[in-house]
């Protein structure tokens, strides 16, 4: 237990800090911070597989998150009929164009020697392909946008319960992962950062601009919950009842009947909101504690100590016998997977899915922040570095529009210099987080709750 | 005639503009490459430290504007360059003493720098944004174009015009004199060559008695005037946004790569193919075409490869094929 007294105080205070938002601004508010830590909890997990485990540097979060979002869209969304008659068929074509593309790809690779004929073959073949994709994709893909375009205008998706697309988002996660992974993995750790960032940035434009897919940045709205919807719950007795039970020292207080009832009224909307975000709470809860037993697991399992040994000295290891490409090639995927997995939780939790959003500031540098600042290689380090980073993020603005009110507050109301800083207050977030991420790189390079090995 | 119309077309809508988009990039492509090959990491602060230098650009020209100074037909900004830079390498030698300084005398691997620069993005963004703000801003005044359509149409005869914008002109002829000189010191002066050895080998150079201080400030000053005007004449030729800033990083760091990583020439170059890919693959080539064919077969589509969202997804391919293919780039860069 002693082990765990540092790990312990950190999440106190961190659990701690959350109830003073809860008690100083809304235990909505509280709650809704709760629920993107745990996100980012999972983001952190998956970033930390790949990084802290293995040493592999991937800047390609953004792409993955996306991927995981597209996800929900695709499983749980209704699927609309009438684009798939108007233009299913040619997508369908194309999904088989894109195989028959692959294997002659492959047919070739494997066949041939190589030479500068085989090169120009490929290439030959790849942009052949192209070109019959778009001359099949064009007419159907006009005919799908044109279905109802304020509305749907999309194939739509699967109908499935939304849950169910959690698994999706991992699956597609991991398998982006795997090209990619074929791809770049055998580049050096800078090389393969940017060239992760830069893969990442395409699969986001994709999914921006294929409005066929998920209505690119048209967003798609109403997503499908695995939680009751706040009116609902306005509406049904046995809450209302649970919440005059919690409140009647309060409403016992008021005499007026209408005005108890305008009370009851104004209580069920927030506890129905605060409800609701708890059973996103439990959930997210859930898959992190999941995840975190099973990552503990791994990392001090023989598997776990081969891929510290990878790390540490990849020389030495392949000397032993380890397969690297392989067991990168592994680590890669799991991470990416768990990394898609946050993503779709994070599009359930909105309820909406807006590919403009997805910008390498927010999801792909914050995360690595967290991993950073919470501690490489150690998942509970992680998880709370999630936790920090994100608490900082949030209420980085409000805190600092507090300071400049207090060290301005000699100045006029009108004075240039406080109006500025005012209206600059949400852009102090950078500034903490990056001054932050500075500060642990120099002084604590381990991150706050630093890697534990344990001798077995 | 008809042909002549055809490259016309051509000219003006691809040639021009990917000039001078293509110079903008290499400025930064440069910028990157010599951090890289002097101080051997991968700056992820690019973008963001040309938007700084840039957005002191602009407060000066609003300042010089407010006075009166100006250049006539030549933008104020132009005269505002070599405050900016001043301002702009004072900021970098500052992050350098109190962040990057630590990490080279420590040799850390170059993740670590990475990771560092990240902080640095950080906190020059939220710099720019508490300064300036993040709205977009047109700092551009004096004469707007050289040629215009109309005009050229009249002087040739022709069907169709070609413009040329001022900024594309000043671009293209900045970026010339600014990397001749950049090539001139980086090969025959004696700074230069012992920047070049301290690349090559730091051991060696040391032996030699090369003050690596002087090295890593020579390379700064370099770099901030590079990022400085880069970041100018992308604000002078299309506006100054501190997110599209951000983002230009992405297409600069292809170019670098591409060009093959630590060497400047190709950097240069780098920035051109990048540049010229991007705009001939996402170009709509019906109007050329048409020219060229007799009436009856003229095109129905556009003859677009690509549509223009992708102009970012194509130049980020070519890197992904240029790694698959050749890692070190096109020119062979010094891997170090």
């Amino acid at each position: 237990m002693r082990n765990y007294k540092n790990v312990i105080a950190a999440y106190s205070i961190m659990i701690f800090l959350i109830i003073l938002v809860g008690i100083f601004q809304s235990w909505s508010i509280a709650l809704t911070i709760l629920n993107y830590c745990l996100i980012s909890a999972v983001m952190t997990i998956g970033a930390n597989i790949q990084w802290g485990y293995a040493g592999l540097i991937n800047f390609g979060i953004m792409g993955y998150t996306a991927l995981g979002g597209l996800a929900v869209v695709l499983v749980s969304v209704e699927p609309v009929k009438k684009a798939w008659q108007v233009g299913g068929l040619n997508i369908l074509a194309c999904i088989w164009i894109i195989v028959a593309i692959i294997f002659v790809v492959k047919f070739i690779l494997n066949r041939f020697d190589k030479s500068k004929l085989r090169n120009y073959s490929v290439a030959s073949v790849i942009l052949g392909g192209i070109i019959l994709l778009r001359v099949t994709a064009a007419p159907g893909i006009e005919a799908i946008e044109s279905v109802d375009p304020a509305r749907t205008g999309f194939l739509g998706g699967m109908g499935l319960p939304v849950l169910f697309s959690w698994i999706v988002g991992a699956l597609l996660a991991g398998s982006l992962a795997f090209v990619i992974g074929k791809i770049a993995l055998g580049l050096r750790a800078d090389y393969l950062a940017i060239a992760t960032l830069l893969i990442a940035e395409i699969i986001v434009s994709i999914i921006k601009h294929e409005e066929w897919l998920a209505r690119g940045v048209k967003n798609v709205i109403g997503l499908k919950r695995p939680a009751p919807y706040e009116i609902d719950l306005q509406t049904s007795e046995w809450f209302i009842n649970l919440v005059t039970k919690f409140n009647s020292s309060k409403l016992n207080l008021i005499n007026s009947i209408s005005d108890k009832q305008e009370a009851l009224n104004q209580m069920v909307i927030d506890a129905s909101s605060v409800y609701v975000k708890l059973c996103f709470t439990g959930l997210f809860l859930t898959v992190v504690i999941v995840l975190l037993i099973v990552t503990q697991k791994a990392l001090y399992s023989p598997w776990g100590r081969k891929m510290r040994a990878i790390r540490d000295n990849e020389e030495a290891a392949s000397a032993m016998g380890k397969n690297i490409v392989k067991e990168h090639l592994l680590i890669f995927i799991l991470g990416s997977a768990i990394v898609g997995l946050a993503g779709a939780m994070m599009v359930t939790n909105d309820g909406l899915f807006t590919p403009g959003s997805y910008r390498p500031m927010r999801y792909t540098f914050v995360i690595w922040v967290m991993v950073i600042v919470g501690g490489t290689g150690n998942n509970f380090g992680a998880i709370l570095g999630g936790f920090v980073v994100w608490f900082l993020w949030v209420e980085a603005a409000p805190i600092a529009l507090f300071l400049i009110n207090l060290f301005t507050s000699h100045l006029p109301e009108t004075n240039v210099v406080r109006v500025h800083l005012i209206e600059s207050a949400p852009y102090f977030r950078f500034l903490v987080i990056g001054i932050g991420l500075l500060l642990i790189m120099r002084y604590r390079p381990q991150g706050i709750i630093p890697e534990k090995i344990i001798k077995q | 005639m008809d042909f002549l119309n055809a490259i016309i077309v051509l000219f003006n809508f691809t040639v021009i503009p990917a000039l001078a988009y293509g110079s903008q990039l290499a400025l930064g492509a440069i910028f990157v490459t010599l951090i890289y090959a002097v101080l051997r990491f991968a700056n992820f602060a690019t973008g963001d430290m040309m938007s700084f230098g840039t957005m002191f650009a602009v407060i000066l020209t609003y300042y010089f504007q407010s006075l009166g100074f100006g250049l006539g037909v030549l933008p104020t900004a132009l005269l505002t360059i070599p405050f900016a830079i001043l301002m702009m390498i004072l900021y970098m030698l500052i992050i350098d003493k109190f962040v990057f300084s630590y990490y080279r005398i420590k040799k850390s691997p170059p993740v670590q720098f990475a990771m560092v620069s990240v902080g640095v993005m950080f906190v020059t963004q939220a710099l720019i944004r508490i300064i300036i703000g993040p709205s977009d801003r047109r700092f551009l005044d004096g004469e707007k174009f050289i040629i215009k359509a109309t005009e050229f149409k009249e002087m040739t005869g022709l069907a169709e015009g070609i413009t040329l914008k001022s900024t594309q002109a000043i671009t293209i002829i900045v970026t010339l004199i600014v990397v001749s000189i950049m090539f001139w010191f980086l090969n025959r002066t004696k700074t230069g060559t012992s920047m070049r050895a301290y690349s090559d080998n730091e051991d060696l150079a040391l032996l030699s008695g090369i003050d690596p201080k002087k090295v890593v400030l020579i390379t700064w000053v370099i770099a901030g005037i590079l990022a400085t005007i880069g970041g100018v004449l992308y604000g002078l030729d299309k506006s100054y946004r501190p997110f599209v800033y951000f983002n230009n990083m992405l297409p600069i760091f292809a170019a670098a790569i591409v060009g093959g990583i630590g060497n400047p020439f190709g950097a240069f170059l780098g920035g051109y193919v990048i540049a010229f890919a991007e705009i001939f693959v996402t170009y709509a080539y019906k109007r050329f075409i048409s020219y060229l064919l007799p009436e009856h077969l003229e095109p129905d589509s556009l003859l677009q490869l690509l549509s223009t969202d992708y102009k970012f997804a194509v130049s980020f391919s070519i890197l992904v094929i240029v790694l698959l293919i050749r890692p070190s780039g096109i020119f062979k860069g010094k891997v170090i």
